[in-house]
């Protein structure tokens, strides 16, 4: 469904991605291992069209996609949850799911369902609707980061590090979301520091080292087999 | 000091009525720096540009109410062909290039308007004649309708900003324009609109204000200059610090010129300015900045 291949970006003049080909199938939680700085947020960020690539393709669904601007990746299906969240702290709860809901198209009923069964996942959202944003707490700015990308009912997922700075409980609440959106049938690449929750999370890992794809794996093989993990982070 | 207490009664209603029709334009300069960081010193003469466009229409129709939608409407159409062809190819350069073209713009529509409407100043004539007492005074009911007019559009503003689905996405943008964007909303467009709106609120000001002073190709400049006073004071991209600093400023001179002559009265917006960067250069109407 989204396909890289051979994919090279700069910021300015510093050569960021070498070279980076990562598939994600529809449906498929494809999780993508790497130290900081290797270039993992990178790869989201061309895939949103927010860094062109210089050379290599994006497709998305056999359409190249490479440098459309963001909402016209967005509309296509592909929705971005950043590393450092980036909610709209002076916009309500309600307000920000609203960025993804009032889409063209979207009938009343259909906001509906999609605000219930965000508010079923993360039932704080709920309460909280009418709070600003930026009141909430870490774990909860990254809970409404996820649930307002699903209000893009999009077909696939680019969740960078959403367990960054959690606490465990809300680690294993982010878990749960992953395998609930998997089991919806929405395709995910996951960026993690965490390796035990990408491998449970992930059906297939790709691990990148300084801007290229090192090794590419079912996450059952790494699961058994460490010292691939150990030889490529460390851990 | 014996000024008489009718006398601070007239000028507050003056300069309340002054600054309901200044936050009309600081209201647009400063939406369209929140959501662009485009500092647009245009935006005079895009007043200017609205009380010919609303001169021309009542000397037509002799409707000033039928003018007043007309500029607004026209004005508006213009600041979106504007924002398009020269504000959008600059998006992503550097500011100066931005302000160079804006000030750029107000250079060309101001020789414009010498060239096609001349040099002397026409006066609109105003729809309401009707005065009221005020103490020693008969005060004109246009001034009062004119605060209450623009009030109600900066009132219709705020409404559309904060429940409207737009309003909702132009705030999302002026608080995080990639996530916006990657949100699925059409920044660029949304660009063009808020522009348009700006645009279309400093010419309704500048129709409001027409009846009120003689409309030359000049009192863009003023205005320009006032509104960015009241920007800056009120705290950049803030809308509402930007309302209450037009009230603000413009009590303070109507006060001022009490004391002094209403030219010299302009010095205090002046000491605000520079009292304000001195010790609180976000803004007086924002919160402190943690």
């Amino acid at each position: 469904m989204l396909v890289l291949d051979n994919v090279h970006t700069y910021y300015g003049k510093s050569h960021i991605l070498h070279g980076v080909s990562i598939e994600v199938r529809a449906g498929e939680v494809v999780g993508l291992l790497g130290r900081n700085g290797v270039g993992k947020s990178t790869t989201l960020k061309t895939v949103m069209g927010l860094v062109r690539p210089s050379e290599g393709h994006v497709t998305f669904e056999g359409r190249e996609i490479g440098g459309l601007a963001s909402h016209h990746v967005a509309h296509l299906g592909i929705a971005w949850v950043p590393e450092d969240r980036r909610i709209f702290k002076l916009l309500s709860v309600m307000e920000n799911l609203r960025t993804g809901l009032d889409r063209a198209g979207v009938t009343d009923a259909k906001k509906k369902d999609l605000l219930d069964k965000v508010y079923a996942s993360f039932p704080v959202l709920g309460e909280r609707r009418g709070q600003a944003g930026g009141t909430l707490s870490g774990g909860e700015q990254q809970m409404l980061a996820i649930a307002r990308a699903m209000m893009l009912e999009p077909k696939i997922i680019l969740l960078d590090e959403p367990t960054e700075g959690l606490m465990p409980r809300m680690v294993s609440q982010i878990h749960e979301i992953i395998d609930v959106l998997h089991r919806d049938g929405v395709a995910i690449l996951l960026v993690e520091q965490n390796v035990p929750l990408t491998l449970e999370a992930s059906d297939r890992v790709y691990i990148m080292e300084k801007g290229v794809v090192r090794h590419h794996a079912p996450a059952a093989d790494l699961r058994a087999n460490h010292a691939v993990i150990h030889q490529y982070l460390g851990v | 000091m014996g000024i008489p207490v009718e006398q601070i009664l007239i000028q507050t209603i003056n300069g309340l009525v002054n600054g309901m029709i200044l936050a009309l334009v600081a209201s647009g300069l400063t939406l369209i720096f929140g959501i662009m960081d485009v500092v647009n010193f245009a935006h005079g003469e895009l007043v200017m540009l609205g009380a010919f466009t609303g001169a021309t229409t009542l000397a037509v129709t002799g409707n000033f109410w039928l003018a007043l939608v007309a500029a607004t409407l026209i004005v508006a159409m213009f600041g979106a062909a504007l924002q398009i062809s020269t504000l959008r190819p600059l998006i992503g350069r550097d500011p100066l290039t931005t302000i160079l073209a804006t000030f750029g713009i107000s250079l060309v529509l101001q020789k414009y308007a010498l060239w096609q409407w001349g040099p002397s100043a026409r006066k609109l004539q105003e729809p309401i004649s009707a005065q009221f007492s005020l103490f020693y005074l008969k005060y004109p009911w246009y001034r009062i309708t004119t605060a209450l007019l623009s009030a109600a559009i900066i009132g219709a503003l705020y409404l559309f900003l904060k429940y409207g689905k737009y309003g909702i996405w132009i705030r999302a943008a002026i608080q995080d324009r990639v996530m916006a964007q990657a949100m699925g909303i059409p920044v660029p467009l949304l660009h063009t609109a808020v522009f348009a709106i700006g645009a279309g609120m400093a010419a309704a000001s500048g129709v409001l204000f027409g009846p009120l002073a003689g409309v030359t190709q000049t009192i863009g400049a003023d205005f320009t200059l006032r509104a960015f006073i009241v920007v800056v004071v009120g705290g950049m991209g803030n809308l509402g610090g930007s309302i209450l600093a037009s009230i603000f400023i413009s009590l303070l001179e109507a006060y001022a010129s009490l004391i002094v002559s209403p030219a010299q009265a302009v010095i205090v917006s002046f000491v605000a300015l520079i009292l304000t960067l001195l010790f609180r250069p976000t803004g007086l109407f924002v919160p402190t900045p943690k």
